[in-house]
């Protein structure tokens, strides 16, 4: 099925086989990076302790596996149409993962979620030195 | 015919199983999760992974539509996760 649309697809963006060539080797390789991103993300997600380190597997590593594969969708639609959203796709995932992600820990914080670990939180200090 | 055209089908086919076992894996963390923060985690882990489903599927497809429903889904999962986290902590979503 794919064969024929990329075939259509080739003969309507390029004409040489090269071009198609080079897409495809790009668009493979920028997938194998995103699905190992996407897999330590959700390998942390699941191994780690409590829901800050969780938080840091997650809205870290998943976000760069899913900018990843947007940008093997960039690279397959060529750089018209569909791959502008998928330019607009990554611009938004990296605004808006931190944010999600300082307001689940901003949440955990206030229900007192605490570390397992020896970790504290610093000491509310009148004079913000460090 | 592209050389490699036989060899990304395969690899879109296998990345597309390999995000949704991933989506099932964190469905674990959605159950077992201590706390309710946990379970925000993991539910906005699945809202990324959809994301990436929704690419894959546009690569497997060919059409580029789905490119778009990936990127209305980034937003109704980021949306939804801000909404989460406030009410966990305010008790109400939207205040005067």
């Amino acid at each position: 099925m794919i064969d024929t649309l990329l075939t259509t697809a080739g003969a309507e963006t390029a004409s040489t086989g090269t071009l198609a060539l080079v897409r495809n080797a790009v668009t493979i390789a920028l997938l194998l990076v995103g699905c190992f991103f996407l897999t330590i993300g959700t390998i942390g997600l699941l191994r780690f302790p409590d829901v800050y380190n969780r938080l840091h597997a997650t809205s870290k590593a998943t976000t760069l596996g899913a900018a990843s594969v947007f940008l093997a969708g960039f690279a397959h639609f060529g750089p018209q149409g569909a791959a502008l959203t998928a330019l607009i796709g990554i611009v938004f995932l990296f605004v808006t993962a931190p944010t999600g992600a300082h307001m689940i820990s901003r949440s955990a914080q206030r229900m007192g979620v605490e570390f397992v670990g020896v970790a504290e939180w610093p000491e509310q200090e009148p004079e913000e030195s460090e | 015919m592209s050389a490699l055209a036989g060899v990304l089908d395969a690899v879109v086919t296998g990345a597309l199983v390999l995000a949704s076992v991933l989506t099932l894996l964190c469905g674990y963390r959605i159950v077992t999760g201590p706390t309710v923060p946990d379970r925000v985690v993991a539910l906005d882990t699945i809202g990324t992974n959809v994301v990436a489903i929704g690419v894959l599927v546009a690569l497997s497809t060919g059409r580029g539509l789905f490119v778009t429903v990936a990127l209305v889904l980034a937003i109704i999962g980021f949306i939804s996760t801000v909404a989460v986290a406030r009410y966990v902590i305010e008790g109400d979503i939207i205040q005067q």
